[in-house]
Parts: C-alpha cells; sequence; structure tokens
C-alpha cells in the first residue's frame, strides 16, 4: 500500500495535511498519534470511505479514488466506525456479511462457526451484540473483517478502552494474523501498542507525519540512554552530581527524596566509567540501571505533548519541533 | 488460531471484477432485506403506523368525513378506503426514511460502504423489507373497511391487485423519503422534512376528496400527483375489478418517481 501527500480538510481545518506511507507486503505498519491528530481520517481516506481532498493512494497497484470497488475486495476493516450490527446476534452478523461477500450459504455458515471458534466466541453466538463485553465486541468486530481473508487489514485503534488483559488478548489476535502472512495497517494511541505490534511505525501529529522508522530507530533518534543510580547514604548526592558533571559536561538529574541520581549517558559504556570513579571514591551504590528512552520519551519529543488524550496547548511548537525531528530520523 | 487456508495468490495477480453484477446486486440487496426483517421482529413498535394506525383511522375518517362528502358513510366507503391506502402507504414510507437515517448514524453502515457491494443494496435492502409493512397496511385498512361495510366490487382479484399496486407504489415512493433520509443530519430532521412533504402530497389528492371542488392550480397539481394516480388505478381495481388505463398512469408515475429518487439517492449515498 503506498499513499502519497493524502490530504483531507474540513472547513478551513487540515485534518490530514501531506501524509505520505508506505506499507510493505506482510509488516505491521502502525500509526502513532494522539486524539484528533488524523489517523483516523487517513485511514477512512485508504479505505474509500472518504474522498481525498490531495494527493494518491494505491492498494496493490489499484488507486484508491478511480478503483474504489477493487479496493475493496482486497480489505478488511475494523474501526469504531465500521462495526457490526447491534440488533443481530453474532451469528447472524458474521452470516450477513459473508452473503454480502458471496458466500453460499452453506459456505457462509461454516465460515460464521470457524471463526466464532478461532475468536473464542462460540458460547456467545447466539446472544445479542449489546450483551457483549468490550473485548467480545471487537473480537467480532475483528472476526467479521476477516470472512474472506483479505490481503491487507485495517486496524483502527484495536484495542481504545479496553483493559490491559483483554488488550494483550487482542495483541495476541492480532500477532496470529500476522504469522498468517496479513500485512496490517494499524493505527494507535497507545505506545506500548505500537512498540508491541509495529514492524515501522509513522507518528501523526496535527494531520502530518512527524516520523517514521522503527521502534528501536525511533527511540535511539531522540534518545539517549541514561544511567540511574539509587545510593545508599543521601549525603553522597551532591558529589556525585559533580563528578558526573565533570566527567560528562553535563548535570544530572537529582531526587533527594528516593536517594536517586539520574545521569545522562552519550554512549552507553561511559556508565562503566562513572561506575568506577564512584567506586574510588568510596560511594555505596543501592542499585543501578541503564535505560533506553521509552516511545513515552519520543513522543514526547517529537510532538511536544503527550500522547494521552489531553493535549498540550502549545500545539504550534510541539509540530515544528516534530518537523525538526523527521530530519533526525532521516 | 488455525487456518484451513492461506492466501497463496499475490494480491496484485487475483483476477477481481471491476465492478458488481446485476445477479449479486438483487442477492446483495436481497441479504439486506433479510436484515431489516430480523430488525423488524426485534423491535415490533416500528409496526405501529402499519397496524394501529390504519385500524383508528380507517373507522375515524370514514365516519367524520362520510356524512359531509358523500351523504353517507357506506357510499363514502369505496372512495375514501383505497384513498386511505395511499395514505397509510405514504405515511409508512416516511418511517422508511427516518429509519434508514437512523441506520446511517449506527456504525454498522460503513462497513457496508467498505465492502464491495452495490452502492444501491444497502438502501434498496431496507426498502424491499418494508414492502411487507406496506403490506400489512393495506390489507389492514381493506380489512377494517369490510368490517365497517364496505363491499369492494372488484372482489377478491380486484383486492389483491389493488394490494399489489398499493405495495408497488409504497415501494417507489419511499425512494422519496430515502433520499431525504440521506440529505437529513438526523432522524429529526428527517421526520420534519419527511412530513412537510408528505401533507401536501397525502391532502393535494383524490385521497379524500373530489379534486374538482378545488382551486385550479390546486386541482392541477392534484391531477398529477403520483398519489392521486395510485389512488386512481387502486379505486378502479378494488371497486370494478378492472385493469384500466389509470393503472398504467399509476405505474407510469411510480417509475418517475424511482428514476428521479433512486439516482439521486445513489449519488448522495456515494459521497457521504
Amino acid at each position: 500500500m503506498r499513499a502519497e501527500g493524502l490530504v483531507k480538510t474540513f472547513g478551513d481545518q487540515r485534518a490530514v495535511d501531506g501524509v505520505d506511507l508506505e506499507v510493505h507486503r506482510g509488516e505491521v505498519f502502525g500509526v502513532l498519534g494522539p486524539n484528533g491528530a488524523g489517523k483516523t481520517t487517513m485511514l477512512k481516506m485508504l479505505a474509500t470511505l472518504l474522498p481525498l481532498d490531495g494527493g494518491q493512494a494505491e492498494v496493490f497497484g489499484h488507486d484508491v479514488h478511480t478503483e474504489p470497488h477493487l479496493v475493496r475486495q482486497l480489505l478488511g476493516v475494523t474501526g469504531q466506525y465500521a462495526s457490526v450490527d447491534e440488533n443481530l446476534t453474532a451469528t447472524e452478523n458474521l452470516w450477513l456479511f459473508a452473503r454480502l461477500q458471496g458466500l453460499g450459504r452453506i459456505e457462509a455458515r461454516q465460515r460464521g462457526r470457524h471463526l466464532l471458534e478461532q475468536f473464542d466466541l462460540t458460547a456467545a453466538a447466539a446472544k445479542p451484540i449489546s450483551a457483549f463485553s468490550g473485548g467480545m465486541r471487537r473480537r467480532l468486530d475483528l472476526a467479521a473483517s476477516l470472512i474472506t481473508r483479505p490481503p491487507l487489514i485495517f486496524l483502527d485503534e484495536p484495542t481504545t478502552g479496553l483493559d490491559p488483559r483483554t488488550r494483550g488478548q487482542m495483541w495476541d489476535t492480532i500477532r496470529e494474523l500476522v504469522s498468517e502472512g496479513s500485512t496490517v495497517l494499524l493505527t494507535t494511541q497507545y505506545l506500548e501498542e505500537a512498540d508491541q505490534l509495529a514492524d515501522r511505525i509513522a507518528v501523526i501529529d496535527h494531520g502530518t507525519k512527524v516520523a517514521e522508522g522503527t521502534a528501536d530507530e525511533l527511540k535511539s533518534s531522540v534518545g539517549r540512554a541514561t544511567l540511574q543510580l539509587e545510593l545508599v547514604d543521601v549525603a553522597d548526592l551532591a558529589a556525585t552530581a559533580d563528578l558526573a558533571e565533570r566527567m560528562l559536561g553535563e548535570a544530572p538529574v537529582l531526587t533527594p527524596e528516593s536517594r536517586r541520581v539520574n545521569i545522562p549517558l552519550q554512549r552507553t559504556d561511559q556508565s562503566v566509567d562513572v561506575l568506577v570513579a564512584l567506586r574510588d571514591r568510596g560511594v555505596a551504590i543501592e542499585s543501578v540501571t541503564v535505560q533506553k528512552p521509552s516511545l513515552d520519551e519520543v513522543f514526547l519529543a517529537l510532538t511536544g505533548h503527550d500522547a494521552g488524550p489531553e493535549q498540550s496547548p502549545d500545539t504550534t511548537a510541539g509540530a515544528d519541533r516534530g518537523a525538526d525531528r523527521i530530519e533526525a530520523v532521516r | 488460531m488455525t487456518t484451513t487456508q492461506t492466501t497463496p495468490v499475490a494480491p496484485e495477480l487475483m483476477e477481481l471484477p471491476a465492478r458488481v453484477s446485476l445477479a449479486d446486486t438483487v442477492s446483495q440487496t436481497m441479504t439486506l432485506a433479510w436484515r431489516a426483517t430480523v430488525k423488524m421482529r426485534r423491535s415490533l413498535e416500528v409496526m405501529f403506523d402499519v397496524t394501529i394506525q390504519p385500524l383508528i383511522f380507517t373507522a375515524m375518517f370514514a365516519y367524520i368525513f362520510g356524512g359531509a362528502i358523500s351523504g353517507d358513510v357506506g357510499s363514502y366507503l369505496p372512495h375514501i378506503i383505497p384513498g386511505l391506502i395511499g395514505q397509510t402507504v405514504l405515511t409508512a414510507c416516511v418511517a422508511t426514511g427516518v429509519q434508514l437515517r437512523q441506520d446511517l448514524d449506527s456504525g454498522v453502515f460503513d462497513r457496508f460502504k467498505v465492502l464491495p457491494i452495490a452502492r444501491i443494496a444497502p438502501l434498496a435492502g431496507p426498502m424491499v423489507a418494508d414492502m411487507l409493512r406496506y403490506f400489512i397496511a393495506a390489507v389492514l385498512t381493506f380489512g377494517v373497511g369490510i368490517v365497517i361495510g364496505y363491499r369492494p366490487g372488484g372482489g377478491f382479484t380486484g383486492v389483491a391487485g389493488a394490494v399489489l399496486l398499493a405495495v408497488l407504489a409504497g415501494w417507489s415512493l419511499a425512494w422519496i423519503f430515502t433520499f431525504f433520509g440521506l440529505v437529513g443530519r438526523n432522524a429529526q430532521g428527517v421526520q420534519g422534512i419527511s412530513l412537510l412533504v408528505m401533507f401536501p402530497l397525502t391532502f393535494l389528492s383524490n385521497a379524500f376528496v373530489p379534486t374538482d371542488t378545488m382551486p385550479r392550480p390546486l386541482e392541477a397539481f392534484a391531477e398529477v400527483n403520483p398519489v392521486s394516480l395510485v389512488i386512481t388505478a387502486l379505486r378502479d381495481l378494488a371497486n370494478d375489478g378492472q385493469v384500466t388505463g389509470s393503472v398504467g398512469w399509476a405505474l407510469l408515475g411510480c417509475a418517475v418517481v424511482v428514476a428521479v429518487f433512486a439516482p439521486l439517492s445513489v449519488r448522495r449515498f456515494k459521497k457521504m
């Protein structure tokens, strides 16, 4: 799947503003961004649900705008908007979507039964959807988009609003899907989800792509590791900070309440130098960790605000800083 | 997770049909009609307008207007019963549009849109199912009429023909309200605009009174109003048992409505 210069405007607001994406066969491509970043709008455009205001996109060589019918035959879409029918049971839903996609009566029934089994919904087969839990509902949504075994699957925030345990189950399901050779385009506002599932990640903020790469690439683009020390005696804290600053040229962050000091590193092996110097001075150390930056920190650095639903007010500053970071990733 | 088969063919090489065939369109429409009937069974209150309403309206209109218009109730019945069938079916059409709007606002319609199915199927499916409602409305109205003394001269075949025409006309006229369902922002809005159109269509017709008592401009509209054409044909079928030219005119009127509003609706739906 390839998209170039995607644009979508609502009134005078540019919801998606010139995004390029390329998803390779067999990979999980994660689109990561906060609420309102334009992820869902972008996905809807690629899924033929919204017309493109600019740019072009193709799926397996078929243009989304001129050949929507062909594109739809290759796609499975699961999202909060493309869901199942609340008025029908699970069995009826799968039968409905199977029949609509040209499966015969017997075939449709078998496929439905098979999918219910596969997604562990057999016990709830005859229940109305209103009696379903959030996790069951998502599993049925996903099952309904897999009826024709589409080669490309769009998952729009597949675990938003699920509890951690159900989220983990959903992740397993998605991993199994990928191991069978499906290509997945996944949007999420959870950094952990992108980290866990996606081979490559594009970070989207305010309708533009601010970074792209593997989770590791993104992390190393912002980041540097930190050496986190917990000292035995809080009195050593100042001396330790002094030493670290003299050795590395940068002031560490101190947390006297917990006797901690966080020392930023240019290279991971500098941690050894610091530790040796501390032992020479007889500073007793309770615990030591060397930490790579988390995707959360990456996100904060790229967009200037947290990934959570709350958006910081300095939005323009965030976008600007993000633009600088693209260069950094490249 | 177990799989019985994988997708060995490269997606670029799959032979995919470039458009939906007519047979598939019909099959998809019938599948979606099935969905609509399941929904009807689960929420029977949507049937009130075609069950309770004909029962009350038929008796009410016959007894209120009968004496004033035709001298007595008995001689008004051949006039009012087919008129009321037209009116009830039109009311039922309004619900078709309102329900479509509610459906559009639920998540499932977007899934219909990303499926490789004919764009007309999600619209036409519920409309086919609603033919059941028009059928119930027509049969009940005839039933109440017969109970209060209506003796259709066309006999069983005449009445059956009239019911058939009423169902067909309901499906055709429903395209008007389907279009409103697609244009309106929410169910209340659709209801409002639909009633605004339904009342003139009903009362500026020959349903309740002969059109020659109306002022010229209104009479001119009432004569070409598809609802009038249908009601005249219903009277000919039910009262005389004859397939007259008016049946042809009624079918033509319905065809014109479909020819205008079906393409408008599908175009609108594609853009949503």
